[in-house]
């Protein structure tokens, strides 16, 4: 037998190669959990030139499930971290992403875009206004943080400084207990609704902590010194409810959550109205439109893209791959799947991608085109697995 | 009296008679991860050595199952694409694949016998 595609296991001599280089180690990162991973018996591979787990000895299926029965643990320190500083960071910033960057308050974190002057999407990140703090603490993604620093630099040149912090881990703690485990070592920081962002210390360890994730569940992400790293992540693992999760559960989570992956459902050939990303720009923004191309893009809001990003559901037990071809029942092709696999939540396949507008509605009829053979699905609402963020509680009081 | 041949692309193939019975080792089901789904040839396909057969897919990847030995597939495992999670249970036992009528046992001189396959995972 031999490997199709995605994650490196064995048969195929390209991927055979690229597990070897990962064990010569010379060409990859190492995070600062990386003794760690061994340890827990990690199956390494390389990723984003850093070498990573894809998972543990509990294996996909079930570290998947278990993050949303209970809790996991992620190693995220191969994601780019930066501080941004200059005289009004967040007026700066206003340059290269739509969101609402001036409007964010204090102890909050936003989801931006990063955008090219054609308005394509160079990244998706994390920004948040510290309390007290005049610098935004950004989280780029892991492939792309080199390029987006430098993009960065060029472009806010003399209004803001941007500071990566490379040595710094990340950890995310995600899943329903999330919130009990931290607050073990963390007093308080269950207070945190969804979004929130404060500076405060783990088991000691002083970090900035995120009520906030990639999994689709409640749960925070942990920014710490590279030193405390491995400290606080055994501190956590050590806690009954939390087991490690590799990058594949890591992948599966935030499919069933509708989220994208950089690279795969969206990249600089995407623009916010065909991501469906229009949420992330800021009603001032849209009003305004001085972000790089705003104008295009703002048409594309009202008059609508040729192509849209969809959630899509197999109704067969297959699961589509990304690459795989998309047909409209008449067999003409209409698009293709960016992210798919199976869903260990669903028990079931789901996938993501994009198609001709005319085919966007849910409940669609489409069919995917798998092994040469059109297998019948249907366009699909996303979140496939509900979003169960902790939402603060709507008070009547003013 | 039965006898268990290998491939290197990690498939087993038993032979009782002119019968054969074909799966993945557990090697390659742990290599693989989760098998989430299976998909294995109808009876009466014929089979050519090497042929592509069936497809496995983890959580993550997709794999081929290649025919080890040429034939006519006289049966496959419903047992598997029902519950796939047999694979990795049992891999070389109740998660077999599929069964084949042999055309030419000449082609199982191709193959590598248990000691021989050990060998090979051990150069991996």
């Amino acid at each position: 037998m031999t490997e199709g595609r995605a994650i490196p296991a064995f048969g195929s001599r390209a991927n055979l190669e690229a597990l070897d280089l990962a064990s010569t180690e010379q060409n990859f990162r190492k995070t600062p959990l990386h003794a760690l991973h061994v340890e827990l018996g990690g199956k390494m591979v390389p990723f984003a030139g850093y070498e990573m787990p894809v998972q543990y000895p509990t294996g996909i299926l079930k570290e998947h499930l278990h993050t949303r029965a209970s809790a996991g643990l992620f190693d995220v320190s191969h994601m780019g971290q930066a501080f941004l500083s200059g005289d009004d960071p967040a007026r700066a910033l206003e340059r290269v992403t739509p969101a609402d960057a001036i409007g964010l308050r204090e102890g909050m974190q936003r989801y931006g875009l990063l955008l090219n002057e054609r308005g394509g999407i160079k990244d998706d990140f994390m920004f948040s206004r510290l309390a007290g703090e005049r610098d935004l603490y950004l989280v780029v993604n892991a492939g792309t943080k080199e390029s987006d620093f430098a993009y960065l630099e060029d472009k806010l040149r003399g209004a803001a400084d941007v500071t990566p912090m490379p040595d710094r881990a990340l950890l995310a703690l995600q899943g329903p207990a999330a919130g009990a485990v931290l607050e073990r070592h963390a007093p308080g920081i269950d207070a945190l609704n969804f979004m929130n962002v404060i500076r405060t210390r783990v088991a000691g360890a002083p970090a900035i902590v995120s009520r906030s994730g990639y999994t689709g569940e409640d749960g925070f992400e942990i920014s710490l010194a590279g030193a405390d790293g491995d400290r606080v992540a055994r501190a956590l693992l050590a806690e009954p409810e939390v087991l490690p999760i590799g990058l594949g559960a890591r992948d599966s989570l935030r499919l069933e959550a509708g989220l994208c992956l950089y690279g795969h459902d969206i990249d600089e050939t995407t623009d916010p109205v065909e991501a469906n990303l229009v949420w992330s720009i800021g009603k001032r923004r849209k009003l305004d439109k001085d972000f790089p191309a705003a104008e295009e893009i703002m048409s594309r809001v009202f008059h609508g893209s040729s192509r849209r990003r969809i959630g899509i559901r197999p109704e067969g037990k297959a699961p589509a791959r990304e690459g795989t071809e998309i047909a409209d029942k008449s067999g003409r092709i209409i698009g293709r799947v960016t992210s798919g696999g199976f869903g260990p939540s669903l028990n079931a396949p789901v996938a993501m991608g994009y198609v001709d507008s005319r085919f966007a509605a849910d409940g669609t009829e489409i069919d995917l085109i798998v092994r040469g053979r059109p297998m019948p699905a249907r366009v699909a609402p996303m979140p496939f697995v509900p979003h169960r963020y902790k939402r603060a509680q709507i008070r009547n009081e003013r | 009296m039965s006898e268990t041949r290998y491939t290197d692309q990690h498939e087993w193939v038993r032979i009782d008679g002119d019968e054969a019975t074909v799966g993945i080792t557990r090697y390659a089901a742990d290599q693989l991860g989760d098998v989430v789904y299976v998909e294995l040839p109808e009876p009466g396909r014929s089979l050519g050595q090497g042929g592509e057969a069936a497809v496995v897919e983890s959580v993550k990847a997709a794999s081929e199952v290649y025919a080890p030995i040429g034939g006519e597939v006289t049966a496959a495992n419903a047992a598997i694409a029902d519950d796939p999670a047999k694979v990795n249970a049992d891999p070389e036992g109740e998660g077999w694949f599929f069964k084949l009528k042999i055309g030419d046992s000449a082609e199982l001189a191709k193959l590598m016998s248990a000691g021989q396959y050990a060998d090979f995972l051990k150069g991996l």
